[in-house]
C-alpha cells in the first residue's frame, strides 16, 4: 500500500521521478494475490448477500426451521482437514523444501472432493426423508447455500486440478509457488464461509 | 519496494502468430477493446430501434400496426437492459477501460491477458443468450428492466417462460465476463503502472474507470444473487420472492416469498450501476475538457477525492428508488438526505469541469462540442434528480414521464455524449486517421439539439401526470389536451435523433478508408496514449522500453513552456521553455488551483 501514501500528493507541484528505479505497484506483492484479494471481498459480498436475504427470508411466516444432519459435522471435518493439508504443503514450499507437497497438495483437493460428495450425500439423504427444495424457504436456502458454496469450492478445484497436473508433469513445486500459496488462501477463506454458514444453518 | 516484475519483461506477451490469433482470440487488450466496443454498439443499435418503435406507437398510436401492447412492454424492458448493461457498462468499461489502462499506465497489456480475452469471449455469450430470447417461445420478458417479482414469472406478463430465465441467465453470464474482466482492469491500475505513474499522476479517465470497476466489483453480486433466487423462484418453484398467488383463479404453488426483498437487492446493484456508468463518463470529459481548453483541470485532487466519495455514497442511497414500495418514514428521510448529499461532490465536478473552461485556450472541435453538451445535459438530468430525491416530491412523480425525462438526461444522453466525445477524441490513435470534423460537428447539434427536443417535453408531461408504461393513453380525461401532439413532436425528434446517429457511422467508416492520416498526438495532449512510438500502437505498445512518468497529466499551458503542453514522459531537463522576455503573463492560464 505505500503507494497509496500518494493520495494527499499535489501532483502539480512535484516533477520528477517519484519512486524507486522500476515500476512500483500499489502492493507489495503478486498480481494474482491481488486479483484474489479482490475476489474475496466479491465472493464476500456474494455470501453476505444470500445470508442477509436468508434472515430476512426467515421472518415471513411460512418458516419452518430444518434439522441439520449429523453428516454435515462430518463434512466440516474433512473440509477443514484440506485447508490444513493445503497450509503445509503451502509451508514446505514456503521453506523451500520439494518433499511431499506434492503428495500434501494433491490431499488437499481429495479431501474437498470428498467433502463435496458428503454434501451431495447430505443432500440424497434429505431428499429421501421428503425434504425437498421448493416446499420449505429454509430447505431452499439449505440447497442454495450449500450449493453456491460447492461451486466456489469447483472453481478452486479447476485450478488445483490445473497445479496439480502441473507438479505431475515434472514442474518443481517452487514453480508453481504462486498457484499453492493462492489454492492455499482460498481453501481458508471457504473454510471460513462454510464455518459461518453452517453455524447460521444449525442455529436457525 | 514494491515492484512489478512482469512489467518489463517481453516474454510475457502473447505474440499473435495468424490472423485468428491477432484479430478473433486475440490477448490484445487493443484487439479486445474494439471487440467490446464494437459489440455493445451493434447491440446498443437494437435497443435504439427497439427505442424508436415505442415511439412510433405513442406518437402515432392508431396509424401503424407495429408493436401490439406486449411487444411495446418487451421493447421497454430490453431497451433499458441493453442500453444500462450491455451497451454502457461494456462500452465504457470493457471498451475504454480496455484501450485506455494499459496505454495511460504505460504498461504493455492488461496483467492477466489470456482471462482478459476470456472475458469478452463469455460477454459475447451474454450478449447471443439476451438476443436468443427475441426468437423463443413467448418471446423476451416484457417485465420491465427492474424485473420487479411477482409479474414477471406471472402469465399476464410477456415472456414470463423462457424470456425471463434467458435473462436471468444472460446477466448471470455478464457478471461473470464483468468480473473477469473487471479484476483486470483493477489489478492491472494498482500494479502495473510504469514508473514514476502515482496514483495521483494518474489521468482521471483513469481514475473514473478504476473506481466505476470497484463499484461493478461490489455492486454486481447484487444482482447475481437476486437472478440466482429468481431463476429457482421460476425454474424450481422455490419461493424465496414469490408471494403467494392467486393467477386467473387458481392459486399458484408458491407462498410467503418477499418481493420486497428483490427489490432491495436489484437497487443494491442498480444504484451503483449508475455511477458504473457515469464515473468513467466524469473522467473521460475531464480529459477532453482540459485537453482541448489547454488548461490543467480545475482542482485535480477535489476531482480524484470527488469520484471516491461518489462511488462509496452510491452504496448507500439504493432505497431512493422504492420510495413507492413503502417504507418506514425515517428510512425515506435517512435514503433521501443520502440522495441530496451525494450531489454535493457531483456539483463540485461541475463546477470543476466549468472552471477548466474559464479562461482556457479554447479549441471548438467535435470531442469539445460533446464535451461541453455533456455539462449542459448533465447539470439538467442532475437538477431533476434532487427533486426525486425527496420522499414527497417522487411519491407523485415516481409513475410519470418526468422520471423518463430524468433518468434519460442524466445517464442516456449524458453518458452517450461523453461515449461519442471520447470516441472522436481518440479515434485519430486507434485508427491512425483523422475523422471529418464537420460531420462529427453537424452529428453533434443533430444529436445535441434533437435530445432535447425528446426530453426537454417529456418533463412537462410528466409535471402533468402522464403516466409512464402504458402502451396508449386514449381519452384519459386528466391529460392536457396538448399529450398526443408533445408525444407526436417527441417521435418526430426521436426518429431525428436516431437517424442522425447514421452521420456517426459514414464519418467512421468514411474515415478508416479515407480520413488525414493522423499525427501521434494531433490534440497536443500530455498523457501517455499519445505518446507511443506508433499510431495506432501496436503489440506491446512502448517497442523495447517502457515510459517513465515525470509529472501529472495536465502540464497544459505552462508559464514559459515553448508548446501549451508538456507530455507526462518529459523530464525536467528536456523541459522545452522560451525566454522570459517572450513570456506573456496575462496569457498564463495554468495556474494550478486546490
Amino acid at each position: 500500500m505505500k503507494s497509496l501514501k500518494h493520495l494527499a500528493d499535489k501532483p502539480w507541484e512535484r516533477k520528477g521521478i517519484i519512486g524507486g528505479l522500476r515500476p512500483e505497484g500499489a502492493f507489495d506483492t503478486a498480481p494474482a494475490k491481488v486479483a484474489l484479494g479482490f475476489f474475496l471481498i466479491v465472493a464476500t459480498i456474494i455470501f453476505s448477500l444470500f445470508t442477509i436475504s436468508y434472515f430476512i427470508r426467515m421472518e415471513l411466516p411460512d418458516w419452518r426451521p430444518l434439522g441439520e444432519p449429523g453428516q454435515l459435522w462430518l463434512n466440516t471435518g474433512l473440509l477443514a482437514l484440506g485447508s490444513v493439508v493445503f497450509q503445509l504443503a503451502r509451508n514446505k514450499v514456503g521453506r523451500g523444501e520439494n518433499r511431499n507437497v506434492f503428495a500434501l497438495f494433491l490431499a488437499g483437493g481429495l479431501c474437498t472432493l470428498a467433502f463435496i460428495v458428503g454434501q451431495i450425500m447430505v443432500w440424497s439423504d434429505l431428499m429421501a426423508g421428503g425434504v425437498y427444495l421448493a416446499p420449505n424457504p429454509a430447505a431452499s436456502f439449505f440447497y442454495l447455500l450449500t450449493g453456491v458454496h460447492i461451486a466456489h469450492l469447483l472453481g478452486g478445484l479447476w485450478v488445483w486440478s490445473m497445479t496439480s497436473i502441473r507438479l505431475a508433469s515434472g514442474k518443481e513445486p517452487k514453480d508453481v509457488r504462486l498457484s499453492i500459496e493462492t489454492c492455499t488462501l482460498y481453501w481458508h477463506f471457504l473454510l471460513v464461509v462454510w464455518l459461518v454458514l453452517f453455524a447460521i444453518l444449525s442455529n436457525t | 519496494m514494491a515492484y512489478v516484475p512482469l512489467a518489463d519483461q517481453e516474454l510475457e506477451l502473447h505474440h499473435p502468430h495468424s490472423w485468428v490469433t491477432k484479430y478473433v482470440w486475440s490477448q490484445d487488450h487493443k484487439v479486445i477493446a474494439i471487440q467490446y466496443g464494437g459489440t455493445a454498439i451493434a447491440v446498443g443499435l437494437v435497443a435504439l430501434v427497439l427505442s424508436l418503435l415505442m415511439r412510433m406507437q405513442l406518437g402515432f398510436p392508431e396509424t401503424f400496426d407495429l408493436i401490439d401492447p406486449n411487444s411495446y412492454y418487451q421493447s421497454v424492458t430490453m431497451h433499458g437492459m441493453i442500453m444500462v448493461i450491455y451497451l454502457l457498462t461494456a462500452l465504457f468499461l470493457g471498451g475504454f477501460g480496455n484501450y485506455l489502462i494499459p496505454l495511460m499506465c504505460g504498461a504493455r497489456d492488461m496483467v492477466f491477458p489470456f482471462m482478459n480475452m476470456l472475458s469478452y469471449w463469455v460477454y459475447l455469450v451474454s450478449v447471443i443468450i439476451l438476443m436468443a430470447s427475441f426468437f423463443v417461445g413467448g418471446g423476451p420478458t416484457g417485465a420491465g428492466w427492474t424485473l420487479y417479482p411477482p409479474q414477471t414469472s406471472l402469465a399476464g406478463t410477456p415472456g414470463h417462460d423462457m424470456g425471463i430465465v434467458l435473462m436471468l441467465i444472460s446477466l448471470a453470464v455478464f457478471i461473470v465476463a464483468f468480473t473477469m474482466g473487471g479484476l483486470n482492469y483493477v489489478v492491472t491500475v494498482l500494479q502495473y503502472r510504469c514508473r514514476g505513474l502515482t496514483m495521483m499522476r494518474l489521468p482521471l479517465s483513469i481514475w473514473g474507470i478504476f473506481v466505476a470497476t470497484v463499484l461493478g466489483l461490489f455492486a454486481f453480486p447484487a444482482l447475481l444473487v437476486a437472478a440466482i433466487m429468481m431463476l429457482f423462484d421460476t425454474l424450481l418453484g422455490t419461493s424465496f420472492f414469490m408471494p403467494a398467488v392467486i393467477e386467473s383463479g387458481t392459486a399458484l404453488d408458491y407462498e410467503g416469498g418477499s418481493p420486497i426483498l428483490f427489490q432491495h437487492l436489484f437497487w443494491f446493484f442498480g444504484h451503483p450501476e449508475v455511477y458504473i456508468v457515469a464515473l468513467p463518463a466524469f473522467g473521460l470529459v475531464s480529459d477532453v475538457l482540459s485537453t482541448h481548453a489547454r488548461k490543467n483541470i480545475f482542482g485535480y485532487r477535489m476531482m480524484v477525492w470527488a469520484i471516491i466519495v461518489i462511488g462509496l455514497l452510491s452504496f448507500i442511497v439504493w432505497a431512493h428508488h422504492m420510495y413507492v414500495s413503502g417504507m418506514h418514514p425515517y428510512f425515506g428521510f435517512f435514503f433521501a438526505t443520502t440522495t441530496l448529499i451525494i450531489a454535493v461532490p457531483t456539483a463540485l465536478k461541475v463546477y470543476n469541469w466549468v472552471l477548466t473552461l474559464w479562461e482556457g485556450d479554447l479549441r471548438m472541435n467535435a470531442p469539445m462540442y460533446f464535451a461541453i453538451g455533456f455539462i449542459f445535459t448533465f447539470i439538467h438530468g442532475g437538477l431533476t434528480g434532487l427533486f426525486l430525491g425527496n420522499v414527497v416530491i417522487d411519491l407523485p412523480l415516481s409513475d410519470t414521464y418526468f422520471v423518463v425525462a430524468h433518468f434519460h438526461m442524466v445517464m442516456g444522453v449524458s453518458p452517450v455524449l461523453v461515449l461519442f466525445a471520447a470516441l472522436y477524441h481518440w479515434f485519430p490513435k486507434m485508427s491512425g486517421r483523422m475523422y471529418h470534423e464537420g460531420m462529427a460537428k453537424l452529428h453533434f447539434w443533430c444529436t445535441f439539439l434533437g435530445t432535447y427536443a425528446i426530453y426537454l417535453p417529456m418533463h412537462y408531461l410528466g409535471i402533468h401526470g402522464v403516466p409512464r408504461r402504458y402502451y396508449a393513453l386514449g381519452t384519459t380525461e386528466f391529460m392536457v389536451p396538448a399529450t398526443q401532439d408533445a408525444n407526436t413532436a417527441i417521435t418526430i425528434a426521436a426518429l431525428f435523433v436516431g437517424a442522425s446517429q447514421l452521420l456517426f457511422f459514414i464519418n467512421i467508416f468514411w474515415s478508416l478508408r479515407s480520413g488525414k492520416k493522423a499525427d501521434p498526438n494531433p490534440w497536443g495532449a500530455n498523457t501517455l496514449e499519445w505518446q507511443t512510438p506508433e499510431t495506432p500502437p501496436i503489440h506491446g505498445n512502448w517497442g523495447d522500453k517502457l515510459p517513465t512518468v515525470y509529472r501529472w497529466a495536465y502540464d497544459y499551458s505552462v508559464p514559459g513552456a515553448h508548446e501549451d503542453f508538456i507530455p507526462q514522459n518529459t523530464p525536467e531537463s528536456e523541459e522545452p521553455t522560451v525566454d522570459a522576455e517572450h513570456f506573456d503573463p496575462d496569457h498564463d492560464t495554468s495556474k494550478a488551483d486546490l
